[in-house]
């Protein structure tokens, strides 16, 4: 099943369901990268709230798309991890740095404005 | 409970794998954090089955010693088998860059884990949770 | 005479202690009203359940009476036990221990075989027979009642002490986006892992872009426990906020190091005051002293 991504002024916001197939990852992956090209949107979205499991494939996709984002100039943030598995994240040993994550869309949303803001005035 | 069991083929598999593994945590009164790592163990578990042994299966049964309740799962496939078993326990491929097989990780998710593997005699990897 | 398969359901019976078993329930029914008064009068002078108006332990006694001679009719426990969980969950509150609710069902028991005595005295190859038929099963059901007020007895008295841990141990909001989090005495893995699920609960409802986990009041962890709350330190960062910790004792720092955290990559200040002050730094608070203001 394709993620869903939506336009949403300088942003792509790509809203992640529950039964993710790796497939699906791998998909949405590079849709994003297609599509911020051609849009020239200058951040990413990842909405994870519907996973209830983040293992490493998963994450080290999340990694590869964030940094195939970057090399085409935008920034993504991951949103919407549950603490359920943020928790299973650390212990398992899987992190995401280097990667912003917020708690959620609004704060995602937030960070990006404030990001474009000082790199305009910088 | 009854025990259960499902064959690990394709990747959608992984994820039946470990929405049973979830359900039967919560079943058995585990709480949603630890549910939430005995999924991911298993999704651990079942993913490097099918990238490296492209066949496997699972087996979910309850355990209980003493007062202790607890759910045990069985990894099992027929394919190539671990080299080095003791190098594949040891931290040195975790966090980033290649990630191994995982198992350091998935013994820190779960309360227990035994692996029996040879090259050419395929992999059983078994993890127990209890429940606190 | 239990089936070892499954130890809700009693043995069936075998074809003439079957007949017996009917006869014997049959009995049991009829004699309803004074065998159960002859119980009550003997938990009265056990001097069992005195937490309990004499009302309460008639409508009790009729309600015991009933599961155990179903119990024995039907040969299944689950009704029993269902009773038993339910009626330990109401007797509990009440301050009625194990030892009166076993009591009294050994007390109903024996009223019962006295019974069977009376009525069968004259034939005792037939009173035999009853007996045979009566005891495994009677003997069953009171394991059964008693195990069942034990669990509940044990469940309840755990939920009290998950209740007393999440009150010992608030977060608390002071500003917007800002947690404090105190830590006080001991902490076990059990403990450390209610606090990380308290703080991740309270990072989300909160929305909170700062934590501030003070551990001034803490005087030791173990290994297991500062590895916890590393791993509660990058959690929260998954969740989008910050963990400052202050009061780092040197021992506690000291472990921190033999566990292979680089302290320097942890956020943490002296103390809560300092640790405040840098969260609201980061959060774009500005904070003056009363007598400063800034220059105009």
């Amino acid at each position: 099943m394709e993620v869903p991504i939506l336009k949403q002024g300088p942003y792509l916001i790509a809203t992640v369901q529950a039964a993710l197939t790796d497939a699906d990852l791998l998909g949405l992956r590079d849709a994003l990268v297609d599509r911020i090209g051609q849009a020239r949107s200058r951040g990413v979205i990842v909405d994870v709230t519907a996973l209830d499991v983040l293992d490493s494939f998963a994450t080290r996709t999340l990694r590869d798309l964030a940094h195939m984002i970057r090399l085409r100039g935008a920034e993504t943030v991951i949103v919407g991890i549950q603490p359920e598995v943020a928790f299973a994240m650390a212990q398992f040993g899987l992190t995401l740095e280097g990667i912003t994550t917020t708690l959620d869309l609004e704060e995602g949303l937030a960070y990006l404005d404030e990001s474009l803001k000082a790199k305009r005035i910088g | 409970m009854p025990d259960d069991r499902t064959v690990l083929r394709t990747e959608a598999d992984i994820v039946v794998a470990r929405q049973i593994g979830r359900a039967m945590a919560v079943q058995l009164g585990f709480s949603p954090g630890d549910a939430t790592l005995i999924a991911t163990a298993i999704s651990e578990l079942a993913r490097n089955v099918v990238q490296y042994a492209r066949q496997g299966e699972v087996l979910f049964t309850t355990v209980s010693i003493g007062g202790q309740q607890g759910i045990s799962v069985t990894v099992t496939d027929e394919g190539p088998g671990i080299d080095d078993v003791a190098a594949a326990l040891q931290d040195g491929f975790s966090t980033s860059g290649r990630l191994g097989l995982g198992l350091p990780g998935v013994r820190r998710l779960m309360d227990e884990l035994a692996i029996d593997s040879k090259p050419g005699h395929g992999t059983t990897v078994k993890v127990k949770k209890w429940k606190r | 005479m239990t089936t070892p398969q499954n130890p809700a359901v009693l043995a069936p019976p075998l074809e003439s202690t079957a007949a017996l078993l009917t006869e014997l329930i049959t009995h049991l029914r009829k004699s309803r009203t004074q065998l159960r008064e002859e119980w009550v009068q003997r938990i009265t002078e056990a001097e069992l359940l005195t937490a309990m108006t004499k009302d309460e332990i008639f409508a009790e006694a009729t309600s015991v009476y009933d599961s155990y001679v179903e119990a024995l009719e039907t040969g299944t426990l689950e009704a029993l036990q269902a009773y038993a969980r339910n009626l330990s969950e109401r007797i509990i509150p009440r301050g009625v221990e194990t030892h009166e609710v076993v009591g009294i069902v050994l007390l109903l028991r024996d009223v019962l075989a006295r019974s069977l005595f009376a009525k069968y005295r004259t034939d005792f190859s037939v009173l035999d027979r009853v007996l045979d038929a009566y005891e495994p099963a009677a003997n069953r059901i009171a394991i059964t009642v008693a195990v069942g007020f034990v669990q509940e007895r044990e469940r309840v008295i755990r939920e009290q002490q998950e209740a007393i841990r999440e009150l010992s141990t608030p977060v608390l909001q002071v500003r917007e986006r800002l947690l404090i989090l105190p830590i006080i005495g001991l902490i076990d893995p059990q403990r450390a892992r209610q606090l990380t699920e308290q703080l991740l609960r309270g990072i989300r409802t909160n929305r909170a872009k700062v934590v501030v986990i003070d551990i001034t009041g803490v005087a030791a962890m173990d290994a297991t426990v500062a590895n916890h709350l590393v791993l509660t330190v990058e959690s929260a960062r998954l969740l989008g906020a910050t963990v400052i910790v202050t009061g780092l004792s040197p021992e506690i720092a000291q472990t921190l190091v033999n566990i292979g955290v680089d302290l320097g990559k942890m956020n943490t200040v002296g103390d809560l005051q300092g640790g405040i002050e840098e969260a609201e730094r980061l959060l774009g608070y500005k904070v003056y002293p009363t007598r400063e203001t800034p220059a105009a």
